[in-house]
């Protein structure tokens, strides 16, 4: 068996990006996710990589770009208010079909808003954020663990598919301190023929840009990106089943949430109630196969960190022909195991509307 | 256990300084003594010492934390409050240092009081599970940044070196020969061990505070997870 270590979620972030090959981090510090700017400050130097603190979220971003065009491995990391600026980028990123891994380690909004955990970044890492048709891969870990593994996994799908990987994380397990083990890892290499290498005057050379001017050309590119997309909404959603045999109260949570969640679906299950848990595990693509295999559902609850934003993924996919209520706290607050409880109890005796 | 006027709490952030403090807190306050704590970590406003508010005031600690920790305007700004533990030479004063060379530069603050009076204990808080402390060399790296920084020399070592709930005596024990090593390398004795309670019970032979950890309610039920070793 490999090592255990005692790590934080955001170490384990910088440590995973470290093993996947990555070799440039380019970043600006923000609370709650300092930790993997450190971690790769410490690190990089004496691996030969690159650590760099950028001026801004904006320059960072940008320094992401332009490495990810050269064909490396590259990421960077913020918190919610850090990915909001870095949102032009994440566009010129996906309209230049070029990979990258963002992590957003989310806090509380809008605005400056708090320093604690949140995830009410749920629609502009799903539905968008910059502007234009575009998407991006959302990997949400729910253990320091996943914060490794799903960090990996994330280049690899972002290199496979030449678009950016998000890691939607939250304060708790940025900062949690949980025991995990590397495996050994597989990495998977792409070819890059289309990285700006340098043509050595052997082969023509190669543009990465996101302006077309010709209208047809850029509908043309938006149609085969959509291809690629439905692709991916195929084959690469990943979620977990808990209870939902014959679960009739399908609680459905992700990251930290899930977690609250699990011991409240544990809870009701030792009183009776045929509960269950769906967590999603893509965001996008939004494991919507989860859902129609879901027979034995009559309720569905949505517990989030946030006024509720996954609650309509869940709704379309579930064809809103089941009651779908929220179980919430916002602003930096968790709810508690007794206030998801609650509300599966409510729905237990078909009182959800 | 012989208690200096003075405890300092420092190490790399993630060793366990926090939970360490409040329980030496506690266990001061338990022999009758008048105890204070001041929250000194500046760098990580998750997981930190007015966490455990509520039992320390209930056992009679008196705490000194920034105004407004625990709140989404928490500053790095220490209170006045906190040169109490260095003059009020009636009391015991426990500090808790904010994690590596960085939570460290706040101590300098107060280092030629402390060295004045001369009655401190400064201990270096060690988890060789952390990836960043693995190998001695690497923790005294960080011992050697953290004492530039305060502007005060480790006196002692405590070894807390654990793999949060997956904890076993085992996981302890294994590190007596790095901890050990540490100390020959540094000269600086391991005074204490330290365990999540449950561990500490099944350890003999060890001088081992146990430590009560705050639990959290997203703990797994199904890994046995009761308390988050969490935090600087």
């Amino acid at each position: 068996m490999a090592e255990r270590i005692l790590m934080k979620g955001n170490e384990a972030i910088a440590e995973a990006a470290i093993r996947a090959g990555c070799r440039h981090y380019f970043g600006y510090p923000i609370t709650p996710q300092t930790e993997i700017a450190a971690y790769m400050a410490k690190k990089m130097p004496k691996i030969g990589g690159v650590f760099l603190q950028a001026e801004s979220e904006i320059a960072s971003i940008n320094m992401v770009y332009g490495a990810a065009a050269a064909g490396f491995r590259v990421m960077t990391s913020s918190s919610s208010p850090g990915i909001s600026l870095k949102a032009e980028g994440l566009s010129y990123i996906a309209g230049s079909d070029v990979p990258a891994l963002v992590v957003n380690v989310q806090r509380g909004g809008p605005g400056l808003g708090g320093i604690q955990p949140s995830q009410s970044d749920y629609f502009q890492a799903t539905k968008g954020g910059g502007h234009g048709d575009y998407r991006m891969i959302v990997l949400a870990p729910a253990s320091v663990q996943e914060m490794a593994s799903l960090t990996i996994k994330g280049f690899d799908l972002a290199d496979k598919y030449r678009m950016t990987s998000m890691i939607l994380a939250d304060g708790t397990i940025g900062q949690m301190m949980e025991p995990i083990t590397f495996e050994d890892t597989e990495i998977t290499t792409y070819d890059k023929p289309w990285a700006l290498t340098g043509t050595e005057c052997r082969r023509p050379h190669n543009v990465v840009n996101s302006l077309y001017l010709k209208p047809e050309e850029l509908e043309r590119k938006n149609f085969e990106r959509y291809e690629k997309y439905a692709e991916i909404e195929k084959n690469e959603a990943m979620w977990e089943d808990y209870m939902m045999d014959d679960a009739e109260i399908v609680v459905v949570a992700f990251g930290i949430a899930s977690r609250v969640a699990k011991n409240a679906v544990a809870t009701a299950r030792k009183e009776g109630i045929k509960a269950g848990l769906i967590r999603p595990i893509t965001l996008w693509p939004f494991p919507n196969a989860a859902f129609e295999a879901a027979v034995s559902a009559r309720a569905f609850i949505s517990v989030e960190l946030s006024m509720g934003q996954m609650i309509e993924d869940v709704r379309l996919a579930t064809k809103c022909d089941k009651p779908v209520t929220l179980c919430n706290r916002a602003g930096g607050m968790i709810p508690s195991p007794d206030e998801v409880l609650t509300a599966i109890r409510t729905a237990w005796k078909g009182e959800a509307k | 256990m012989n208690h200096k006027r003075l405890t300092l709490f420092a190490g790399h952030y993630g060793s366990g300084k926090t939970n360490i403090a409040v329980n030496y807190a506690l266990l001061l306050a338990s022999e009758g003594k008048r105890v204070c704590i001041a929250d000194l970590d500046i760098v990580n406003p998750y997981f930190r010492t007015k966490d455990s508010e509520g039992e320390l005031v209930a056992a009679g600690v008196h705490l000194v934390s920034p105004a407004y920790a625990n709140s989404n305007v928490d500053l790095p700004a220490l209170p006045a409050e906190s040169y109490r533990l260095i003059q009020d030479r009636s009391t015991y004063g426990i500090m808790d240092i904010g994690g590596d060379d960085r939570g460290a530069y706040a101590l300098g603050r107060y280092a030629e009081a402390i060295r004045e009076e001369n009655n401190y204990r400064m201990a270096f808080v060690l988890n060789c599970y952390r990836p960043l402390t693995a190998t001695v060399e690497d923790a005294i790296g960080i011992m050697r940044e953290i004492e530039a920084a305060a502007g005060l020399k480790f006196t002692c070592i405590v070894n807390n070196s654990n793999l949060g709930p997956e904890t076993t005596p085992e996981t302890l024990l294994a590190t007596q020969d790095f901890a050990s090593r540490l100390s020959r390398e540094t000269g600086l004795e391991i005074w204490l061990y330290t365990a999540e309670e449950r561990v500490a019970e099944e350890i003999s032979g060890l001088p081992v505070l146990p430590l009560r950890l705050q639990s959290k309610f997203f703990d797994l039920p199904s890994s046995g997870l009761h308390g988050l070793n969490g935090g600087s």
